[in-house]
Protein backbone atom coordinates (compact mmCIF):
# COMPACT_ATOMS: atom_id res chain seq x y z
CA UNK A 1 0.00 0.00 0.00
CA UNK A 2 1.19 3.29 -0.67
CA UNK A 3 0.14 6.70 0.66
CA UNK A 4 -2.85 8.23 -1.80
CA UNK A 5 -1.66 10.13 -4.91
CA UNK A 6 -4.65 12.71 -4.95
CA UNK A 7 -4.49 13.06 -9.15
CA UNK A 8 -3.95 8.90 -9.76
CA UNK A 9 -6.97 8.09 -7.23
CA UNK A 10 -9.00 10.43 -8.98
CA UNK A 11 -7.69 9.13 -12.52
CA UNK A 12 -9.15 5.31 -11.32
CA UNK A 13 -12.17 6.88 -10.13
CA UNK A 14 -13.04 8.52 -13.40
CA UNK A 15 -11.98 4.90 -15.41
CA UNK A 16 -14.19 2.89 -13.43
CA UNK A 17 -17.62 4.89 -13.70
CA UNK A 18 -20.67 4.48 -15.32
CA UNK A 19 -20.33 0.81 -15.23
CA UNK A 20 -21.63 -1.92 -12.55
CA UNK A 21 -18.68 -2.58 -10.04
CA UNK A 22 -18.21 -4.91 -7.00
CA UNK A 23 -18.15 -3.25 -3.99
CA UNK A 24 -16.27 -3.13 -0.50
CA UNK A 25 -16.84 -0.77 1.76
CA UNK A 26 -15.92 -1.12 5.42
CA UNK A 27 -15.84 0.48 8.97
CA UNK A 28 -14.74 -1.11 12.01
CA UNK A 29 -13.30 0.16 15.38
CA UNK A 30 -11.94 -3.08 16.43
CA UNK A 31 -14.03 -6.35 18.53
CA UNK A 32 -11.94 -5.52 20.89
CA UNK A 33 -12.67 -1.76 21.20
CA UNK A 34 -14.24 -1.99 24.41
CA UNK A 35 -12.44 -4.91 25.75
CA UNK A 36 -9.08 -3.08 26.02
CA UNK A 37 -10.74 0.51 26.67
CA UNK A 38 -14.49 -0.01 28.69
CA UNK A 39 -14.97 4.23 27.46
CA UNK A 40 -14.97 2.73 23.50
CA UNK A 41 -17.76 1.78 21.63
CA UNK A 42 -16.98 -1.11 19.35
CA UNK A 43 -18.62 -0.85 15.97
CA UNK A 44 -17.98 -2.12 12.35
CA UNK A 45 -19.98 -2.59 9.13
CA UNK A 46 -18.92 -4.12 6.65
CA UNK A 47 -20.93 -4.83 3.24
CA UNK A 48 -18.92 -6.72 0.16
CA UNK A 49 -19.91 -7.33 -3.13
CA UNK A 50 -22.53 -5.64 -3.64
CA UNK A 51 -23.34 -4.29 -7.05
CA UNK A 52 -23.56 -0.55 -7.71
CA UNK A 53 -22.77 2.00 -10.10
CA UNK A 54 -21.87 5.44 -10.59
CA UNK A 55 -22.12 8.31 -12.90
CA UNK A 56 -19.69 10.98 -11.08
CA UNK A 57 -16.88 10.36 -8.47
CA UNK A 58 -14.15 12.05 -6.83
CA UNK A 59 -11.37 11.96 -4.03
CA UNK A 60 -11.09 14.90 -1.99
CA UNK A 61 -9.54 16.57 1.36
CA UNK A 62 -5.37 16.50 1.93
CA UNK A 63 -5.40 13.55 3.72
CA UNK A 64 -6.72 11.32 5.15
CA UNK A 65 -8.78 12.12 2.39
CA UNK A 66 -13.02 10.96 1.22
CA UNK A 67 -14.12 9.33 -1.52
CA UNK A 68 -17.90 10.64 -3.00
CA UNK A 69 -19.44 8.21 -5.69
CA UNK A 70 -22.66 9.85 -7.16
CA UNK A 71 -25.13 7.13 -8.12
CA UNK A 72 -28.87 7.25 -9.97
CA UNK A 73 -30.13 7.03 -6.64
CA UNK A 74 -28.11 7.70 -3.94
CA UNK A 75 -24.36 8.26 -2.70
CA UNK A 76 -21.59 6.19 -1.76
CA UNK A 77 -19.46 8.04 0.63
CA UNK A 78 -16.34 7.06 2.47
CA UNK A 79 -13.85 9.18 5.06
CA UNK A 80 -11.08 8.29 6.61
CA UNK A 81 -8.70 6.98 3.59
CA UNK A 82 -5.11 7.24 4.02
CA UNK A 83 -3.54 4.69 1.25
CA UNK A 84 -3.89 2.64 -2.38
CA UNK A 85 -2.58 -0.27 -3.76
CA UNK A 86 -0.95 1.09 -6.95
CA UNK A 87 -0.10 -2.08 -8.48
CA UNK A 88 -3.25 -3.07 -9.00
CA UNK A 89 -4.66 -0.84 -11.99
CA UNK A 90 -7.66 -2.65 -13.07
CA UNK A 91 -9.45 -2.28 -9.19
CA UNK A 92 -9.37 0.27 -6.82
CA UNK A 93 -8.06 -0.73 -3.26
CA UNK A 94 -8.27 1.86 -0.77
CA UNK A 95 -7.79 2.16 2.78
CA UNK A 96 -7.31 4.23 6.35
CA UNK A 97 -5.22 3.37 8.02
CA UNK A 98 -4.45 4.58 12.05
CA UNK A 99 -1.25 5.86 13.93
CA UNK A 100 -0.83 2.50 14.56
CA UNK A 101 -1.12 1.01 11.22
CA UNK A 102 -4.77 -0.37 12.11
CA UNK A 103 -7.31 -0.51 9.45
CA UNK A 104 -10.11 1.63 10.18
CA UNK A 105 -11.90 1.95 6.89
CA UNK A 106 -11.77 0.42 3.52
CA UNK A 107 -13.24 1.14 0.31
CA UNK A 108 -12.95 -0.99 -3.15
CA UNK A 109 -14.04 -1.23 -6.64
CA UNK A 110 -13.73 -3.88 -9.09
CA UNK A 111 -15.09 -4.77 -11.95
CA UNK A 112 -15.27 -8.64 -10.76
CA UNK A 113 -16.36 -9.60 -7.53
CA UNK A 114 -13.75 -9.96 -4.52
CA UNK B 1 -0.66 -38.55 27.34
CA UNK B 2 -3.30 -37.53 25.10
CA UNK B 3 -3.90 -40.04 21.88
CA UNK B 4 -5.45 -37.13 19.28
CA UNK B 5 -5.95 -33.40 20.31
CA UNK B 6 -8.68 -31.49 18.29
CA UNK B 7 -8.12 -27.53 18.04
CA UNK B 8 -11.03 -25.72 16.94
CA UNK B 9 -10.62 -22.33 16.99
CA UNK B 10 -11.78 -19.13 14.26
CA UNK B 11 -8.74 -17.45 13.64
CA UNK B 12 -5.18 -17.89 12.67
CA UNK B 13 -3.07 -16.36 15.25
CA UNK B 14 -5.88 -17.35 18.04
CA UNK B 15 -3.48 -20.52 19.03
CA UNK B 16 -0.34 -18.61 19.04
CA UNK B 17 -0.86 -16.64 22.34
CA UNK B 18 -3.45 -19.23 24.26
CA UNK B 19 -2.44 -22.50 23.87
CA UNK B 20 0.76 -23.14 21.57
CA UNK B 21 3.25 -23.78 24.65
CA UNK B 22 0.33 -26.74 25.17
CA UNK B 23 0.45 -28.18 21.92
CA UNK B 24 3.78 -28.21 21.30
CA UNK B 25 4.60 -30.04 24.60
CA UNK B 26 2.19 -32.67 24.02
CA UNK B 27 3.50 -33.19 20.50
CA UNK B 28 6.65 -33.59 22.06
CA UNK B 29 5.37 -36.13 23.94
CA UNK B 30 4.15 -37.72 21.14
CA UNK B 31 0.10 -36.59 20.70
CA UNK B 32 -1.04 -36.19 16.93
CA UNK B 33 -2.79 -32.51 16.95
CA UNK B 34 -5.49 -31.48 14.59
CA UNK B 35 -5.85 -27.83 14.22
CA UNK B 36 -9.41 -26.83 12.44
CA UNK B 37 -9.50 -23.04 12.13
CA UNK B 38 -12.75 -21.90 10.87
CA UNK B 39 -11.70 -18.61 9.27
CA UNK B 40 -8.66 -16.93 7.37
CA UNK B 41 -9.05 -13.65 9.68
CA UNK B 42 -9.55 -11.46 6.62
CA UNK B 43 -11.39 -8.83 8.18
CA UNK B 44 -8.33 -8.47 10.62
CA UNK B 45 -7.11 -4.77 11.38
CA UNK B 46 -3.94 -4.93 11.57
CA UNK B 47 -2.18 -4.88 8.43
CA UNK B 48 1.28 -4.45 9.12
CA UNK B 49 3.83 -0.92 9.27
CA UNK B 50 3.75 0.50 7.01
CA UNK B 51 0.98 -1.52 5.81
CA UNK B 52 1.72 -4.56 3.50
CA UNK B 53 -1.44 -5.82 3.13
CA UNK B 54 -4.78 -4.97 1.83
CA UNK B 55 -7.76 -6.56 2.56
CA UNK B 56 -7.56 -8.35 -0.88
CA UNK B 57 -4.23 -9.92 -0.53
CA UNK B 58 -4.66 -10.40 3.82
CA UNK B 59 -6.46 -14.05 3.02
CA UNK B 60 -3.17 -15.34 1.77
CA UNK B 61 -0.96 -13.39 3.77
CA UNK B 62 -2.71 -14.92 6.96
CA UNK B 63 -2.84 -18.15 5.92
CA UNK B 64 0.81 -18.87 4.74
CA UNK B 65 1.40 -17.01 8.91
CA UNK B 66 -1.18 -19.57 10.09
CA UNK B 67 0.97 -22.41 7.95
CA UNK B 68 3.90 -21.02 9.65
CA UNK B 69 2.61 -20.80 13.10
CA UNK B 70 1.75 -24.84 12.91
CA UNK B 71 5.34 -25.70 11.50
CA UNK B 72 6.91 -23.60 14.03
CA UNK B 73 4.46 -25.50 16.91
CA UNK B 74 4.98 -28.79 15.18
CA UNK B 75 1.31 -29.39 14.27
CA UNK B 76 0.99 -32.20 11.93
CA UNK B 77 -2.87 -31.62 10.41
CA UNK B 78 -3.85 -28.15 10.01
CA UNK B 79 -7.36 -28.20 8.26
CA UNK B 80 -8.87 -24.61 6.88
CA UNK B 81 -12.62 -25.26 6.74
CA UNK B 82 -13.69 -21.60 5.15
CA UNK B 83 -15.48 -19.90 6.93
CA UNK B 84 -15.59 -16.04 6.53
CA UNK B 85 -13.91 -13.93 9.46
CA UNK B 86 -16.74 -12.18 11.68
CA UNK B 87 -19.77 -14.08 10.49
CA UNK B 88 -19.90 -17.62 12.84
CA UNK B 89 -22.34 -16.14 15.15
CA UNK B 90 -24.39 -16.04 12.15
CA UNK B 91 -23.09 -18.88 9.75
CA UNK B 92 -25.98 -21.42 9.64
CA UNK B 93 -25.26 -23.45 12.74
CA UNK B 94 -26.47 -27.55 11.41
CA UNK B 95 -23.41 -26.36 9.06
CA UNK B 96 -21.00 -25.44 11.41
CA UNK B 97 -21.63 -28.42 13.30
CA UNK B 98 -21.56 -30.90 11.01
CA UNK B 99 -18.54 -29.65 9.50
CA UNK B 100 -17.37 -29.39 13.32
CA UNK B 101 -18.58 -33.28 14.03
CA UNK B 102 -17.38 -34.60 10.65
CA UNK B 103 -13.53 -33.76 12.14
CA UNK B 104 -14.33 -35.16 15.78
CA UNK B 105 -15.51 -38.41 13.95
CA UNK B 106 -12.61 -38.84 11.65
CA UNK B 107 -10.01 -38.19 14.27
CA UNK B 108 -11.72 -39.02 17.38
CA UNK B 109 -10.11 -36.84 19.77
CA UNK B 110 -9.36 -37.62 23.44
CA UNK B 111 -8.86 -34.12 23.96
CA UNK B 112 -10.71 -30.68 22.29
CA UNK B 113 -9.22 -27.50 22.83
CA UNK B 114 -11.50 -24.24 21.84
CA UNK B 115 -12.64 -21.26 23.29
CA UNK B 116 -15.55 -20.83 26.46
CA UNK B 117 -18.69 -19.49 24.92
CA UNK B 118 -19.70 -16.71 26.47
CA UNK B 119 -16.63 -15.56 27.87
CA UNK B 120 -14.15 -15.25 25.10
CA UNK B 121 -14.81 -11.22 24.06
CA UNK B 122 -14.97 -12.25 20.20
CA UNK B 123 -18.18 -12.38 18.51
CA UNK B 124 -16.68 -15.23 16.37
CA UNK B 125 -14.63 -17.08 19.35
CA UNK B 126 -17.93 -17.14 21.24
CA UNK B 127 -19.89 -18.44 18.72
CA UNK B 128 -16.57 -21.28 17.92
CA UNK B 129 -16.87 -22.51 21.29
CA UNK B 130 -20.73 -22.72 21.43
CA UNK B 131 -20.80 -24.74 18.28
CA UNK B 132 -18.32 -27.22 19.78
CA UNK B 133 -19.62 -27.59 22.93
CA UNK B 134 -23.10 -28.42 21.03
CA UNK B 135 -21.75 -30.29 18.98
CA UNK B 136 -19.52 -32.56 21.67
CA UNK B 137 -22.73 -32.32 23.63
CA UNK B 138 -24.59 -34.45 21.37
CA UNK B 139 -22.31 -37.50 21.64
CA UNK B 140 -23.47 -40.01 24.07
CA UNK B 141 -21.87 -39.42 27.18
CA UNK B 142 -19.05 -42.17 26.97
CA UNK B 143 -18.01 -41.09 23.94
CA UNK B 144 -17.55 -37.45 24.79
CA UNK B 145 -13.85 -36.05 24.75
CA UNK B 146 -12.74 -33.64 27.62
CA UNK B 147 -12.99 -29.85 26.25
CA UNK B 148 -10.48 -27.61 27.13
CA UNK B 149 -11.55 -23.61 26.78
CA UNK B 150 -9.64 -20.60 26.57
CA UNK B 151 -11.18 -17.36 27.81
CA UNK B 152 -9.97 -13.80 28.42
CA UNK B 153 -12.85 -11.73 29.20
CA UNK B 154 -13.15 -9.64 32.47
CA UNK B 155 -16.00 -11.08 33.69
CA UNK B 156 -14.35 -14.14 33.87
CA UNK B 157 -14.25 -15.02 37.58
CA UNK B 158 -17.42 -14.55 38.59
CA UNK B 159 -19.03 -16.58 35.88
CA UNK B 160 -16.93 -19.56 35.40
CA UNK B 161 -14.31 -18.99 38.63
CA UNK B 162 -10.52 -19.55 37.93
CA UNK B 163 -8.90 -21.63 35.56
CA UNK B 164 -8.36 -24.96 36.59
CA UNK B 165 -6.11 -26.36 34.05
CA UNK B 166 -2.51 -24.54 34.29
CA UNK B 167 0.45 -25.69 32.13
CA UNK B 168 3.97 -24.84 32.53
CA UNK B 169 5.00 -24.04 29.46
CA UNK B 170 8.17 -22.52 29.76
CA UNK B 171 10.68 -25.09 28.25
CA UNK B 172 8.39 -24.66 24.94
CA UNK B 173 9.06 -21.02 24.57
CA UNK B 174 11.29 -21.10 21.44
CA UNK B 175 8.36 -22.23 19.97
CA UNK B 176 5.69 -20.31 21.34
CA UNK B 177 7.79 -17.06 20.24
CA UNK B 178 8.12 -18.32 17.02
CA UNK B 179 4.21 -18.98 16.72
CA UNK B 180 3.34 -15.53 17.41
CA UNK B 181 6.41 -14.01 15.61
CA UNK B 182 4.79 -16.15 12.63
CA UNK B 183 1.52 -14.23 12.41
CA UNK B 184 3.53 -10.80 11.12
CA UNK B 185 0.59 -9.17 10.03
CA UNK B 186 -1.25 -9.25 13.43
CA UNK B 187 1.57 -8.55 15.56
CA UNK B 188 3.83 -5.50 16.55
CA UNK B 189 6.84 -7.23 16.88
CA UNK B 190 8.70 -4.25 18.55
CA UNK B 191 7.81 -5.47 21.84
CA UNK B 192 9.27 -8.71 21.45
CA UNK B 193 12.22 -7.98 19.91
CA UNK B 194 13.47 -5.91 22.64
CA UNK B 195 13.10 -9.42 25.01
CA UNK B 196 14.96 -11.56 22.13
CA UNK B 197 15.93 -13.97 25.42
CA UNK B 198 13.40 -16.51 25.87
CA UNK B 199 14.64 -17.56 28.82
CA UNK B 200 14.62 -13.84 30.41
CA UNK B 201 11.67 -13.35 32.80
CA UNK B 202 9.64 -11.10 31.09
CA UNK B 203 8.97 -13.25 28.56
CA UNK B 204 8.59 -16.48 31.26
CA UNK B 205 6.54 -14.14 33.45
CA UNK B 206 4.27 -13.76 30.41
CA UNK B 207 3.99 -16.13 28.53
CA UNK B 208 5.48 -19.31 30.69
CA UNK B 209 1.81 -20.24 31.68
CA UNK B 210 -1.47 -21.59 29.40
CA UNK B 211 -4.53 -21.72 31.43
CA UNK B 212 -8.22 -23.45 30.47
CA UNK B 213 -10.86 -24.07 31.97
CA UNK B 214 -12.76 -27.49 31.75
CA UNK B 215 -16.00 -26.91 29.74
CA UNK B 216 -18.92 -29.16 32.13
CA UNK B 217 -21.40 -30.89 30.63
CA UNK B 218 -23.68 -32.10 33.39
Amino acid sequence: MQLINHSEVQRRIDNLKDQDLYIHLEMTTGAYAAHFDSSKHPAANFITNAIIRYSHGSISGSGPYRVGLKMEQGWIYSEGLTHFEETEPERLIMAGHDSQGKLIVSLQLSREPF
Amino acid sequence: MERHILVVLPHPDDEAFGLSGTLAKHIKNGTRVTYACLTLGEMGRNMGIPPFATRVTLPSIRKKELEESCRAIGIQDLRMLGFHDKTIEFEDQDLLDAKINAIIQEVRPSLIFTFYPGYSVHPDHDATGAAVVRTVGRLPKEERPRVLCLAFAKNLEQGIGKPDVLTDVKEFLPQKVQSILAHRSQFQLAELLNTNDYMSKEIQDRFGTERFWTYSFE
